[in-house]
């Protein structure tokens, strides 16, 4: 059993034209174990964001569950902390305020300055450390990101949910964060689940990456393997043989399918004759070849 | 600035008729004095401009300075404000000894110690509209005698102000927290919120006096349903906006909220109001403008003492000065009731 498990997920909504339903995506099963780092890419639409939430606990499924180390998630819990793409800080709090509040939520036994500490050693770790009685609006959107993590990692959560965390940040000070991000995991090493557009960013983080298909009746097609070794920076991972062989097919098969549109000719490819998404691992290929 | 002398002097002295005496007509003279009291005003405003921008606060094209317009304004009202209710002095060139007696005995005028005749000063009141300087006089002894208690219905107006603002603050107390609780309550189920907002938007437009007669009857007490005619006025909008602000709270909050496990209590003074903290100031807003507004008929109609009551009595005494003088009080009062209410709602609102 693994440690965070996504057992034959279903989600439909009421069809907004008329009667019936649509399918977002159907009979999706995701296993990952404990302190793994996967992505899931896909087009915007497909319904990644609402698997975030489902696992999260705040959109239930219409069927199959989520278990976490053997127990059945449902509701959202302190366990499973989201990082949300419009970061989601309380406008009205200080920075310090808005990590105290999750804070005091997980750890309800300490007293005031045990708080304190705990908040001011995570502003210290995302570099915040004189913002603290800053208001988000007085913060750029990579502090308020920042903020966000330091939310996030702060009451040490089993599964750590990134919701394209840093689609609203610009490109220069995304590539910091991101590293940023690598810091705090390493030393935590959360279960990591993450959903985004960037290619680059999911080569860059995870361990293992899902390609989806595009909604409606979406699915996890391929599990690619980022078959390149930790620790990883910005600077050297384009150098890896296999980082841009990982990048044209992930690239290849997004191209593919926002041609094809919702099913696509070329969809029976993408998937094994048993359901299960195709593996797609360069290390077993390039030894095969050898 | 020779003419203007002339003018405001021809207009003095002018016996019988100071609408034909003019040297100059009305609206030249306005014209004539506006211009070179500007004239004045602006060569005053340089160094208050250079001060402006060196404080750095305004931005580059702003220019003059407020506060010497709303001056020039407010003397300018003044002056045609007393200009224009000015009456002639009483003349009797002309007259016969027979008709001033007549008019003595009328009350028309009357025999100063000197042993001429004037107007009747007490007849003059209600002759035209009351000048500024009569009602200066009526504010004067007025706010002299503002902490006294003369009888059951004639208190000093600190007094009136004082039951004013306490009926006014009471109703609007009671139906802000009334109006918040119950829109939170309809803002955090949509179904309900879809089921009781068509009577809200009913009730919302009915003028709070219209309840009065029922008020009335219900509670046999004008001193409570002064207070409730104030709740009515300010229950509605307040209660719509905070159905509306929770109902349209970002999702992020509450998802936040849920994940971070809090009570529903913290949930809902935490995240709830403070997030919807903006919109219900607003709808207060519109509350404290409308119970404001309501506070003074329902003094006039109930007999309440009050500012609103002093307005009408003193039109029941024919003291138009006082009657003034009472839409000037209402004016301060309300004035400084906002800028409380700004105040408050500073602490509240946030920065999106």
């Amino acid at each position: 059993m693994s440690f965070l498990q996504i057992d034959h997920v279903s989600k439909y909504f009421p069809n907004p034209s008329g009667d019936g339903q649509v399918c977002i995506f159907k009979d999706v099963t995701i296993k990952i174990e404990k302190g793994e780092f996967v992505t899931t890419i896909g087009h915007s639409g497909c319904g990644k964001s609402t698997l975030l939430n489902i696992i999260a606990g705040l959109e239930t499924p219409s069927e199959g569950g989520v278990i976490l180390n053997g127990r059945e998630a449902s509701g959202p819990g302190l366990d499973r902390m989201v990082v949300f793409q419009n970061f989601a800080l309380m406008p009205w709090m200080t920075v310090f305020e808005n990590i105290a509040l999750a804070v005091r939520s997980a750890y309800p036994e300490w007293n005031r300055q045990q708080v304190t500490t705990h908040v001011h050693k995570y502003i210290m770790l995302v570099g915040l450390k004189g913002a603290e009685d800053k208001r988000p609006v007085a913060l750029s959107g990579g502090m308020k990101q920042r903020v966000g993590l330091a939310r996030a990692f702060s009451i040490e959560p089993k599964v750590l949910l990134l919701d394209e965390p840093f689609a609203q940040i610009d490109a220069l000070t995304r590539g910091v964060i991101q590293e940023e991000l690598i810091q705090m995991w390493n030393t935590s090493r959360n279960t990591v689940f993450m959903v985004t557009h960037d290619v680059d960013e999911a080569i860059l983080l995870s361990d293992r990456i899902l390609l989806m298909t595009n909604g409606p009746d979406a699915r996890i097609a391929e599990m690619v393997q980022v078959t390149i070794p930790r620790p990883r920076s910005r600077e050297t991972i384009i150098d890896h043989p296999h980082y841009y062989k990982i990048r044209n097919h992930i690239i290849h098969f997004l191209v593919r399918h926002a041609k094809h549109g919702t099913t696509g000719d070329g969809a029976s490819s993408d998937q094994s004759m048993d359901g299960s998404p195709v593996i797609v691992d360069f290390e077993a290929v390039s030894s095969a070849v050898r | 600035m020779e003419s203007l002398w002339s003018a405001l002097s021809s207009k003095f002295t002018s016996g019988t008729d100071a609408e034909t005496s003019h040297v100059l007509s009305p609206s030249r003279w306005l014209g004539r004095f506006a211009t070179s009291v500007w004239l004045r005003l602006r060569d005053l405003r340089v160094p208050q401009v250079r001060g402006i921008r060196s404080g750095g606060t305004m931005p580059g094209k702003a220019k003059g300075n407020p506060w010497l317009i709303s001056g020039f304004l407010l003397v300018m009202f003044l002056l045609s404000w007393h200009l224009s209710t000015l009456r002639p002095t009483f003349d009797p060139t002309g007259m016969t000894e027979e008709q001033l007696q007549l008019m003595e005995f009328n009350g028309d005028i009357v025999r100063g110690t000197d042993g001429a005749y004037s107007w009747n000063p007490e007849k003059e009141k209600v002759r035209g509209v009351p000048g500024p300087l009569a009602v200066f006089d009526k504010a004067r002894v007025e706010l002299a005698e503002a902490f006294e208690i003369k009888g059951t219905n004639d208190h000093g107006i600190a007094y009136l102000v004082l039951y004013t603002v306490s009926r006014f603050g009471a109703g609007f107390l009671a139906a802000s927290i009334i109006a918040i609780m119950l829109g939170v309550v309809l803002g955090l189920n949509r179904v309900l919120f879809r089921a009781v907002n068509p009577y809200i938007q009913i009730l919302k437009p009915i003028s709070p006096l219209a309840w009065m007669p029922l008020l009335l009857y219900t509670v046999k007490d004008p001193k409570w349903t002064a207070v409730l005619v104030v709740f009515m006025a300010a229950l509605w909008p307040t209660l719509a906006t905070t159905a509306f602000g929770v109902n349209s709270l970002r999702k992020e909050y509450l998802h936040v909220a849920a994940i971070v496990q809090l009570s529903w209590f913290k949930r809902l003074f935490k995240v709830i109001l403070p997030a919807a903290a903006p919109t219900i100031v607003n709808g207060l807003r519109i509350s404290f403008g409308s119970a404001l507004v309501a506070v003074v008929p329902a003094e006039m109609l109930l007999g309440e003492l009050g500012v609103g009551y002093l307005s009408w009595i003193e039109w029941n005494n024919l003291d138009i000065a006082g009657v003034i003088f009472a839409i000037l009080v209402v004016g301060v009062v309300g004035v400084v009731l906002d800028s409380g209410f700004n105040k408050l709602a500073g602490y509240v609102t946030y920065q999106e």
